[in-house]
């Protein structure tokens, strides 16, 4: 789902770091932190703004792993896959949640809630194997925790 | 800035200090290849063919550096054609040779430092684009424009317009096609149309000739940025 994006917003943004382009990535950040994406209306604003060629805000936003062009869902699931989550089943993990979300990893199901992916290290392997949504860590994980997870996030109000 | 004295091959020269080791060599007549030099446009050290041998202290460590970025100083010593040298250019055109076989004047120079049959076979997921980069320096510094950039990272690195789409601050003057080594870069003419990075462009003819010459975005780009006069510009090269 595309986001309806809102200019005055980015322009704030862009206000708030001084219209400077050497904070483009923090510029970024704010963006993404509001639509969990950067949808190209505000990269387009960010180019005019900044008075910078449209090749560099292209370069800055396909570099960094952090940053997606594409819309993401609603709620961000990371499966860490690091060694330790490894040997205690984060690839059954995975799995999991693949499964009963539908979608591969880097998908994001169709009503716009969740996004699926694989991240190196969340750095808690004491409580492996570890999931993060959004901000929240889940540790321990088993395959049949994956689905209270999901019903957890999917019953919250907007 | 002053006068040092540095070694290549053996022997004595004299240079500026901090001048880059592939200047002095190239003036004093030693051959050293490059890929993605243009004296146009500033350096990256992206091609890795120009590498010598770098010594500080007779008989001591050597390096490899790409001699393209590589200042001189009192007392550098410089391999052009060691060992050391050729074994390291030797694989760096194995890979080029992967990735672009076509590319002018390539193989001469593989088949000079011994490359036989290539071990790492055809590599075609990017077309022929070695990401050198030259392209992207003649549109910043030659042309201008900045039309051209790279995209993500890593073994996914691309060389194009911004977000890989017709690019709308493009002139067409096709200097990324021009200056491009490995012939990655597409330019087709067909009447008044020339295409290239995914746009087409209206050619303009001259008001002489009466042939199609430039496109109408590059005259109105040189107008604009050095104020001759559109009716000089609509002249060809040829009647001018």
């Amino acid at each position: 789902m595309q986001a309806k994006v809102n200019l005055k917003l980015v322009d704030e943004v862009i206000k708030s770091w001084g219209a400077d382009p050497a904070f483009l990535i923090p510029m970024m950040q704010d963006i993404q932190a509001q639509y969990n994406y950067l949808p190209r209306p505000a990269l387009n604003r960010l180019q005019e703004k900044l008075n910078i060629p449209l090749t560099r805000v292209s370069e800055v936003a396909t570099f960094y792993k952090t940053f997606s062009l594409k819309p993401k869902g609603k709620y961000i699931i990371q499966v860490c896959t690091g060694t330790a989550c490894h040997l205690r089943g984060a690839p059954r993990i995975a799995d999991s949640f693949m499964r009963e979300l539908g979608i591969e990893v880097n998908g994001t199901t169709k009503n716009g809630l969740f996004t699926l992916s694989t991240v190196n290290c969340l750095g808690a392997c004491a409580l492996a194997p570890v999931v993060k949504v959004n901000e929240d860590v889940h540790g321990q994980v088993s395959s049949d925790k994956v689905k209270k997870i999901i019903e957890a996030y999917a019953a919250r109000k907007k | 800035m002053g006068k040092i004295k540095l070694k290549i091959d053996g022997r004595e020269f004299s240079a500026e200090k901090d001048e880059y080791v592939l200047d002095i060599a190239k003036r004093e007549g030693f051959e050293i290849p490059t890929y993605c030099h243009n004296d146009q446009v500033s350096r990256e050290a992206r091609c890795r063919l120009c590498v010598v041998e770098a010594r500080w202290q007779e008989g001591g460590h050597s390096r490899i550096v790409t001699s393209c970025l590589y200042p001189a100083d009192e007392g550098l010593m410089v391999e052009t054609n060691s060992e050391q040298v050729r074994l390291v250019r030797r694989v760096v055109l194995e890979l080029l040779l992967a990735r672009t076989p076509e590319a002018k004047g390539l193989a001469e120079l593989a088949a000079e430092y011994g490359v036989g049959k290539n071990r790492f076979g055809a590599d075609t997921d990017f077309g022929k684009c070695i990401l050198c980069g030259l392209c992207v320096r003649t549109c910043r510094e030659v042309v201008g424009v900045e039309a051209l950039g790279f995209r993500m990272r890593g073994v996914l690195k691309q060389v194009g317009p911004a977000f890989a789409e017709p690019s709308s601050v493009c002139i067409g003057c096709g200097a990324c096609y021009f200056v491009c080594p490995t012939g990655h870069i597409i330019m087709t003419e067909k009447g008044d149309e020339r295409k290239i990075w995914g746009r087409t462009f209206k050619m303009e003819k001259c008001s002489k000739c009466g042939r199609y010459f430039a496109p109408k975005y590059q005259l109105e780009w040189i107008n604009s940025q050095t104020g001759v006069a559109m009716d000089r510009l609509s002249l060809c090269q040829d009647c001018k």
